[in-house]
């Protein structure tokens, strides 16, 4: 698995909430039995216009916004398809941080993320950061008042800093065992294998009503 | 089976089930390291999304599809996987085909490489959807690690009115609490509308936990799930005196009374109208007789997300969708494709037409429900309406196959994602219950089913 510690790049932002695994990476391209080649459709539908050409009005086309490897966005990226075919686009299409914002909803939490999104991500090194809404706003202001904003991602530390104009720093959490496996960039199924003893005595002592074809 | 020291467990997994989309950057994995499947008679795998439904879908002219397909049939030969091909009649949706095999049961861990696996949850199983590369780690240890999910209860209290259905109270909850309003959670539906349900329409919810953000949804099993389970044509399934035993385990995993959930919700299912989405996820619904909404009166919502959803679906604020033509119907899909959706959609339809200008399309989710509804001559009812009567696929449910919307067709759909361009780039989709969905396709509109003749 690729490895994340620290990383600096440009900023884009994307200003949608609920964007769902269908957008990051249509249908079409699902018929693939590689693990390549997915960056250039990444936000398919959005990105091109029926001829094919770069669509300019997407956000992410916008030219200052060229070898951007950040995105900021808002709640709930990702949700939808369980597809991981959506990390790989945002991976191979340059991206190396998600950031969106947690909110607030009836006094509960509502995460940045979607579940099977997030997971996928952290499979890939992709790293998903989630901040509040008020500290995503000053991203996008930061982001629209400085062309070409550059941003420090430090894993090890759980810190972003925006360099100057906008000399902004966010603290933000994430689970150990993510942070480790990142940072590490281990194989989850060696991991796993170290455990086989326990799985192979797990497996002789249950009674999973195994299928028995009748 | 085993905490690790992150505070993650190690969850054996009892059942993984694969399918074509999802798998085969998983066995090229497999190939690339040289490990083995440890458990290959656990595993089973269907071909679905890439299907074409059609007289002639045995012979895929996509050669992309083609591939895909092929390639999940020489790994599950290589590795023997049991593998239920087109053309099988045990071929279908993954998820109409565990529960219809007897491989889904109460009390299971179940996985598979697509978010709807929610829908084996209304067994009592724990059951969720998962990443390719989490495939690849099943497949090599039978295990996945996990966090404790938060729990849920949703609990339908009350009696629904006259033709609202599962789908709308689904529908119903996602609306209420949004697409991400369940996301970190696992839900538990109870209630006595959840108890009076059959286990196709228990499906159909727990199917949709996914479109609310919950990885998982599950139901208590009872006497209902019982029943479903000793049926025959499940060959899967503990029969004689090992369903007994299952019986009386399967007794022990509901939760008790008083057990204590992170958050809960109750619904009245007395108030809930037919539901329809006019937006651009599950979330964005409203009953069949309001209005859509204006862009700045949607809690939850910023003004730009409604606009979005409002431009590309073709629709002004203030409009009500009874008043809005459907170009196409699809009547299909792992939400409501089994065979009390397709009686409940023959009622509709027996001796009516669908409305000129609409395409009918009903497609069933397995082999097996496609032969039942032939057994009951249901077919027949769906033909002289006008409706294309299919085999069992994936289907107009995200156009992986032909079977897809062109741009601006807007399409009353049984199923569960009304994102842009799910069913074909521009199209225009309205998730609704089969009975609304029906009653479309022959008022050639939306049409409030309550209002429907009763004959």
């Amino acid at each position: 698995m690729e490895s994340f510690s620290t990383h600096t790049g440009i900023v884009a932002t994307l200003n949608r909430s609920n964007v769902d695994t269908d957008q990051i990476i249509p249908k079409q391209f699902l018929k693939s039995i590689q693990r390549t080649g997915y960056g250039p459709n990444a936000f398919f539908d959005w990105r091109y216009t029926d001829d094919g050409k770069p669509n300019t009005d997407f956000e992410l086309n916008d030219p200052r916004f060229a070898g951007r490897s950040i995105l900021a966005t808002r709640n709930n990226f990702g949700c939808g398809s369980s597809r991981e075919h959506a990390v790989w686009a945002l991976v191979q299409d340059g991206y190396r941080v998600i950031i969106a914002p947690w909110k607030e909803v009836n006094g509960e939490r509502v995460p940045g993320f979607a579940d099977i999104f997030r997971s996928n991500a952290t499979k890939n090194g992709l790293l998903t950061v989630e901040l509040s809404e008020e500290e995503i706003e000053q991203i996008f202001s930061a982001v629209a008042s400085n062309l070409g904003q550059v941003a420090t991602v430090d894993l090890p530390s759980q810190k972003i800093t925006f360099q100057e104009p906008n000399a902004l720093v966010f603290g933000f959490d994430i689970d150990k065992g993510s942070k480790e496996r990142l940072l590490e960039g281990l194989d989850d199924i060696a991991l796993t294998l170290q455990y086989e003893e326990d799985i192979t005595r797990f497996e002789t002592s249950y009674d999973p009503y195994i299928p028995v074809e009748s | 089976m085993r905490e690790l020291a992150d505070g993650s467990t190690l969850l054996y997994i009892d059942r993984h089930l694969v399918h074509e989309v999802t798998s085969p950057q998983a066995f090229e994995g497999l190939r690339l390291s040289g490990r083995k499947i440890r458990r290959p008679e656990l595993t089973f795998s269907t071909m679905d999304h890439n299907v074409p439904t059609t007289e002639d879908r045995m012979d895929i002219k996509d050669p992309v599809s083609r591939a895909q397909v092929e390639a999940l049939s020489q790994n599950c030969e290589d590795y023997g996987v049991t593998l239920f091909k087109i053309g099988d009649r045990r071929q279908g949706i993954v998820h109409m085909i565990g529960p219809e095999l007897g491989l889904t049961l109460p009390g299971m861990t179940i996985v598979c490489g697509d978010s709807h696996t929610s829908t084996h949850g209304a067994f009592g199983a724990l059951a969720f959807g998962i990443g390719t590369s989490e495939v690849e780690h099943v497949l090599v240890t039978q295990t996945l690690n996990q966090r404790k999910p938060r729990t849920y209860k949703v609990e339908f209290t009350g009696t629904p009115g006259p033709r609202i259905f599962s789908k709308d109270f689904v529908l119903k909850l996602i609306g209420t609490i949004g697409t991400a309003g369940g996301t970190g959670h696992v839900f538990e539906y109870c209630g006595e509308a959840v108890s009076a349900l059959s286990m196709e329409a228990r499906m159909s919810i727990c199917n949709m936990s996914i479109e609310a953000g919950a990885r998982a949804g599950m139901i208590a099993p009872d006497e209902t799930t019982y029943a479903y389970i000793a049926a025959e044509n499940r060959p899967y399934a503990p029969k004689g005196d090992q369903l007994d035993r299952a019986i009386a385990y399967w007794k022990t995993l509901p939760s008790d009374d008083d057990a204590a959930y992170d958050r809960t919700l109750t619904i009245d299912t007395s108030r809930i109208a037919p539901q329809v989405t006019w937006g651009n996820n599950p979330g964005m619904v409203i009953d069949i007789d309001q209005p859509i909404p204006e862009p700045d009166s949607l809690a939850g919502y910023s003004r730009a997300d409604v606009e979005n959803a409002l431009a590309y679906m073709g629709l002004a604020p203030g409009t009500f969708l009874t008043d809005v033509p459907v170009d196409v119907v699809f009547i299909g899909s792992c939400t409501n494709a089994r065979i009390e959706d397709l009686r409940l959609v023959a009622e509709i339809l027996k001796g009516r037409k669908k409305a000129d200008h609409v395409q009918l399309l009903i497609v069933p989710g397995s082999q097996q429900v496609r032969e039942q509804a032939e057994a009951e001559g249901l077919p027949e009812i769906f033909k002289a309406a006008g409706g294309e009567w299919r085999y069992a696929g994936c289907s107009m449910c995200l156009g992986m196959n032909p079977d897809q919307l062109r741009p601006q067709q807007r399409c009353a759909s049984t199923s569960n994602r009304n994102f842009e361009g799910r069913q074909g780039k521009g199209g225009r989709t309205h998730l609704v219950s089969p009975q609304m969905a029906a009653a479309a396709a022959v008022a050639g509109k939306f049409f409030d089913i309550r209002k429907w003749p009763e004959t």
